[in-house]
């Protein structure tokens, strides 16, 4: 039943309602997917397929009973940065070794609320940092597209949630959790010819995350169409006690911003999104977007964002800076792996010298180094000033348009290999998207074409603080314009 | 400001993570050009500008001072490298 896979989510759930099928069948199909897939592709590091059973059982059960919930039956992947009882979750990194959270994190339980099915844990670097899946401790993920120049060079889907975007892209689940602190969500979504939002900081709980810099974490979906990413961020979204910044807000009824039109709506054009050595693709692509959106009868404005240049520098600082606290935790004493010295400080040096990888100790080093004696507002807290610059920036121009059309990252997806010996260049796959996490702003990135090498691109809409409608209304017209449906060819 | 060997192994200690002496020359050079490349934010007038909380303008919630969850031993040391006796085992730390 390998069509049942290719459905969207919201045709999956339409299916179920209907009883055109169970759950029970749409997750055997899943659970078959993945086991042919996964030795290949390795989205999933930790593969669940009795409890999905157990869930899609328990589903179909409800259904039988009228007493559904909104994704009663769905079978998704969940990024193993989320905490999930009974099931090892170690953000894919050594020094959680086989870490089995007691609790639920408070996203995914609102999953399992609304009757949604797990299917196992998805690959990711390192603690979520990276763009590119290689920091990884289960090793990268191979991105299910491939360029069509015949030499079958394994791509990169992207990081750091290129378990979730590989899985999506490839049929391996309905859906999946992501997160995105620089970029974790939107950039792989656009490597993978899927749709990725992060909404406005706050909106989902932190609760139960593996946390990396708390003031940029935030949580969201991956997702084959707009409407589907709107399904699960709504149930996803919720404000929650247990984290101190969830914001009290009620969610929206984002699915039927979908098909609303976007006439009169203003769309800004920020110039500074415009690099050096963009590839004219790229352009292309966005010019053809602005064309797009002019047909669906929005308004064009070109606004200035003068300080984006600064935003990737001072994501540089801030990330580091947070992590090298938050990852203060990881010191082989009450969990994860643990690494014995002749004393308490070679257990912990060791510890640490053994279970983060090489990035992550990277990161680390330079947050502990700007966080030290005399270097804080030098560092920390010039880089949180210019936050303020970044913010004031979007808040200006959002007093004379209502979203943001932007390229999702400068280029299509990379080989591996290509870019991982320098990290400045690698940082730089984020300078479209971190300008949203510093500021808390909401983004998606639609798939929107292909490029000369037949790999996807994506087109990012930025909304104002709160306002993801606007990102889905925007995001869905392009979608329609673009028309963009072509899948990876199915080598795996 | 240029990292020397020396700040890489001093930061190193005070991240507590064990680096090899052979790669401090290699970590110094990357440090480097991540610092060197942050250092453009020195350009930004950040005169009279507060540092950045949040995007939505939130206060702390207070809630009151109560025991609401516990006597969960067991899920705690669930995940311990070593426990004995509902205790969590540590290296010696006083001598």
């Amino acid at each position: 039943m390998s069509e049942l896979t290719q459905l969207t989510l919201a045709a999956a759930l339409d299916g179920l309602e209907k009883k055109t099928f169970s759950s029970r069948e749409l997750t055997e199909a899943f659970i078959g997917a993945v086991e042919t897939a996964n030795p290949q592709l390795n989205a999933y590091v930790v593969q669940t397929p009795e409890k999905a059973l157990e869930m899609a059982d328990a589903s179909d059960t409800r259904r039988a009973k009228d007493e559904a919930g909104k994704l009663d039956g769905a079978p998704l992947g969940i990024k193993d940065l989320y905490c999930t009882r009974g099931v090892r979750t170690t953000a894919c990194s050594a020094i959680l070794g086989e870490f089995t959270p007691p609790y639920e994190s408070t996203v995914t339980q609102n999953l399992w609320d609304e009757g949604a099915v797990m299917l196992g844990k998805l690959n990711m670097d390192e603690f979520a940092m990276g763009s590119s899946n290689e920091t990884s401790a289960f090793g990268s993920v191979a991105n299910p597209w491939r360029r069509n120049d015949g030499a079958n060079a394994t791509l990169t889907p992207g990081g750091s949630s290129g378990g979730s975007a590989a899985a999506v892209a490839a049929d391996l689940c309905l859906g999946a959790t992501a997160s995105d602190t620089g970029g974790s969500i939107r950039q792989p979504a656009a490597f993978t010819g899927t749709v990725g939002i992060k909404p406005t900081y706050g909106r989902a709980s932190r609760y139960g995350m593996v946390a990396f810099a708390s003031s940029l974490d935030q949580a969201g979906p991956i997702a084959k169409t707009v409407e589907d990413a709107a399904i699960l961020l709504e149930v996803m979204c919720s404000h929650d006690e247990k984290d101190s910044t969830s914001l009290p807000v009620e969610t929206p009824d984002w699915r039927s911003d979908v098909s609303k039109p976007i006439n009169g709506m203003k769309i800004g054009i920020p110039k500074e999104y415009r690099i050096d050595g963009m590839p004219e693709e790229i352009e292309a692509l966005w010019q053809q977007g602005i064309a797009w959106l002019k047909a669906e009868g929005a308004e064009i404005v070109d606004v200035s964002l003068p300080h984006t240049k600064y935003a990737l520098p001072a994501y540089y600082i801030v990330a580091p800076a947070e992590a090298s606290s938050n990852l203060a935790r990881y010191d082989g004493m009450r969990y994860g792996a643990r690494v014995d010295g002749e004393d308490l400080t070679a257990t912990y040096q060791g510890t640490r010298g053994d279970g983060f990888g090489a990035e992550v100790q990277r990161r680390l080093m330079i947050g502990t180094y700007v966080l030290s004696s005399g270097y804080y507002d030098a560092y920390y807290l010039r880089a949180q000033k210019v936050r303020t610059k970044i913010l004031q920036d979007f808040q200006n121009v959002f007093t004379e348009v209502d979203a943001l059309l932007t390229p999702a990252t400068p280029s299509a997806a990379f080989a591996y290999g290509e870019r991982s010996d320098d990290p400045v260049a690698m940082y730089l796959n984020d300078v479209f998207t971190v300008t949203a996490n510093l500021a808390g702003l909401p983004g998606i990135s639609v798939p929107a074409a292909l490029d000369g090498q037949g790999l996807p691109l994506g087109l990012q809409v930025i909304g104002k603080a709160l306002d993801e409608a606007a990102c889905f209304k925007v995001g869905a017209a392009i979608e329609r314009a673009a028309g963009f449906s072509a899948k990876p060819d199915k080598w795996w | 400001m240029s990292v020397t060997k020396d700040d890489v192994k001093k930061v190193a200690r005070l991240s507590r993570i064990a680096v090899d002496e052979g790669r401090l020359e290699d970590l110094a050079g990357e440090l480097n050009g991540i610092l060197n490349w942050i250092e453009q934010l020195n350009e930004v007038d950040i005169s009279d500008v507060e540092p950045m909380t949040s995007v939505v303008e939130a206060s702390l919630p207070m809630r009151d001072d109560l025991v609401t969850d516990g006597d969960k031993v067991g899920d705690v040391l669930a995940n311990a490298p070593k426990s004995e006796d509902g205790f969590f085992i540590v290296p010696r730390s006083v001598e």
